[in-house]
């Protein structure tokens, strides 16, 4: 890591209330936004809702044990260590025997969280996650950072395909949080639930945003964040965010968007997204990851499956390597920002 | 046999009564006759596999019995009419298509009815060709993908003892597994973290898929590859009982204290016990004639029985 700014993150000391003030302005677009946080203006945030949340899972629970692949400050999985020095596993920068001691020590009566960055995770050691955890269903919590377009470090970094990869594993729960108040619930309930999952972590200062709103994070449901009668956004990770901050922006315009929040891509709540596409609103899926593999498949072949007939547009990112550079700028440059996805949104209503 | 596959569920973690415990406070000629004992019965048992399935890694099976008989026999805790009982050593079993030996031992060991040997590799069998935790009592883990098992021992030996629990993890893999990086990366983890519960055991049979080991990727010297990462390590003659013997003790009671993860290196013979096999053309899948098999049987037990008429000391002539 070069990134200074994350390192200075890092290393800070949590936060007695884990809440920070909202940021007061869009990253700057330098080399050192690379890894900027995803938080928009006027969204506050909270600092690392990982690990805080395994601190107060693992008080209560002396099964939580922790596992990282020398990316622990990285992943907030630094809390964890600090609060249970015992209970936490610096494995290496060594991803199979990482997913391999994970899977050991949830045969011997453990409940692992591993976490490294999604690439890693996904490309380096599926293996083992399909069939050392997978397989034999075992209570294996992996987290993984970065995942889709949240660094600009490039493809080596840039997990825009991570859901794919793993959405063809049977057994593997996969969850893509919005934000801190998803983290906070779903640490819980992943660790309550039998068999291994696979989160796509945001980490460092975490947007929070859902506690504006009538909602709580429920494994394997998708929930009606906000309700909308021109249009209706089926969204998930960080992109709830951008759909909720475009939808704000639209009702200044007069039109009502709903966002739909798909927080559990795997198992899908297909009854949830169904129901709510079929409908005649301007309907899009907003995903933090490739458009082939992930949340608009899974929702295109729930769709097909019900016999519905429903036009869906697509945002998320393009079938190709991405660029390397500020993160804002390839935000901006590939449809993820707030302001792409409300000119797409306007126009498809417009055109009616 | 009729035998539909019956997942395993039993959460007893109480002790039944009937738990087989390590053997080392026997005398050490009464050991050995058990291992020469159980080593006998995983061959046959191996052979009986083959026999019934037509094919199958009869040849691994049969250089592996004897380390399998020192482990099953004489080293390892566990109760086999609850083969989940939480105070059990483990053994993984890596090297997933060394299935049939592993079932085979057991049999010997009482954890799965030896006439179910016979459904081996069938449709519906708790037995398949490839050994996988979700089908058999006995079997930790789901091997085939090979390079896996030294990492989960790694995750077994660590939780057991995060947990307070004198329980040991034994390791079984095969030289070709030693192509795969995981295993260094295992290596190198067991190390740093002083896995002194942790015994693994390769098997170097000197065969792979596409041929000799040698052939393929050269992975010599072992001994000093092990050592420099920082383990306990140990060659032997493995099919030989003595020394395995020896080997295995010296795991469990020496160097325990130094808390080095230890390493038995076992030189095998693909087919040892039978002549027939062993003297032919060594294949990974090796195929036998049906009229064959009762040959491989009645060497198999002529040998046995010649040895121990012999008094020698339990080595496969």
């Amino acid at each position: 890591m070069t990134d200074t700014t994350q390192a200075a993150r890092d290393t800070r000391a949590p936060q007695a209330d884990g809440t920070d003030a909202p940021e007061k302005a869009q990253a700057p677009k330098r080399s050192a936004a690379m890894i900027a946080s995803i938080a928009d203006p006027g969204v506050p945030t909270t600092s690392a809702p990982l690990g805080h949340a395994l601190v107060e899972l693992g008080r209560a629970d002396e099964r939580i044990v922790g596992l990282s692949a020398d990316l622990a400050k990285y992943t907030d999985m630094h809390v964890f260590r600090e609060a249970f020095p015992e209970r936490f596993f610096q494995m290496g920068m060594a991803e199979q025997v990482m997913m391999g001691a994970a899977a050991g020590m949830a045969q011997v009566g453990l409940v692992p969280f591993a976490s490294t960055y999604s690439v890693f995770a996904t490309r380096r050691a599926y293996d083992w996650i399909a069939l050392d955890m997978a397989e034999p269903n075992l209570n294996v919590n992996l987290v993984g950072a970065l995942p889709g377009l949240t660094t600009g470090y490039g493809p080596s970094h840039q997990a825009t395909e991570d859901m794919a990869i793993l959405r063809g594993c049977p057994n593997l729960t996969i969850v893509d949080p919005c934000d801190a108040v998803d983290i906070e619930q779903a640490v819980p309930q992943l660790a309550a639930a039998p068999g291994p999952s696979y989160t796509r972590l945001l980490r460092g200062k975490v947007p929070r945003i859902l506690d504006r709103y009538d909602y709580s994070f429920e494994l394997g449901k998708a929930k009606v964040v906000r309700p909308g009668t021109d249009a209706v956004l089926v969204s998930s990770g960080l992109m709830t965010m951008r759909a909720l901050l475009a939808a704000d922006a639209l009702a200044k315009d007069g039109v009502d968007a709903s966002v739909v929040h798909c927080a559990t891509i795997k198992p899908f709540d297909a009854a949830t997204v169904v129901r709510e596409l079929d409908t005649p609103r301007a309907a899009f899926t907003l995903e933090n990851h490739t458009v082939v593999g992930g949340l608009f498949e899974a929702t295109a072949g729930a769709l097909v499956r019900a016999g519905v007939r429903a036009q869906v547009d697509p945002i998320g990112l393009p079938d190709e390597f991405l660029d390397a550079g500020a993160l804002p700028t390839l935000h901006d440059r590939y449809g993820l920002s707030v302001d792409s996805i409300v000119a797409r949104v306007r126009e498809k209503v417009a055109r009616g | 046999m009729g035998l539909t596959v019956d997942r395993r569920d039993s959460l007893d973690m109480t002790d039944t009564g009937t738990v087989h415990r390590r053997q080392h406070d026997l005398d050490r000629d009464v050991r050995l006759k058990a291992i020469r004992e159980a080593a006998y019965n995983i061959r046959m048992g191996v052979l009986e596999q083959g026999q019934a399935q037509g094919e199958g890694y009869v040849g691994q099976g049969l250089g592996a019995a004897d380390i399998l008989a020192v482990v099953f026999r004489d080293q390892l805790t566990y109760d086999p009419s609850d083969p989940e009982w939480e105070g059990r050593d483990r053994f993984l079993l890596s090297t997933g298509h060394y299935a049939l030996a592993a079932y085979s031992a057991f049999a010997e060991a009482g954890i799965v009815p030896r006439e179910e040997l016979l459904t081996y590799a069938a449709d519906g069998s708790r037995l398949p060709m490839s050994g996988m935790s979700t089908y058999t009592p006995g079997m930790e883990i789901s091997g085939g993908s090979l390079g896996h098992g030294l990492t989960l021992g790694v995750g077994h030996a660590l939780g057991l003892r995060a947990q307070g629990k004198d329980a040991k993890t034994f390791v079984f893999f095969s030289d070709g597994e030693l192509d795969e990086g995981s295993t260094w990366e295992a290596a190198m983890s067991a190390a740093h973290w002083q896995l002194g519960n942790l015994v693994a055991m390769v098997d170097m049979n000197g065969l792979q898929a596409d041929g000799p080991t040698g052939d393929i990727l050269s992975n010599e010297p072992q001994e000093e590859r092990w050592a420099s990462f920082g383990w306990d390590v140990h060659r032997v003659d493995g099919n030989d009982p003595v020394a395995l013997l020896d080997a295995f003790d010296a795991c469990v009671d020496g160097a325990q204290a130094t808390g080095r993860p230890h390493v038995v290196i076992c030189d095998t013979r693909v087919g040892a016990g039978v002549p027939l096999l062993e003297n032919r053309e060594k294949l990974h899948f090796m195929r036998v004639e049906a009229e064959d098999w009762p040959v491989c049987m009645g060497q198999l037990t002529h040998g046995y029985e010649a040895a121990a008429a012999a008094g020698t000391d339990g080595k496969v002539a």
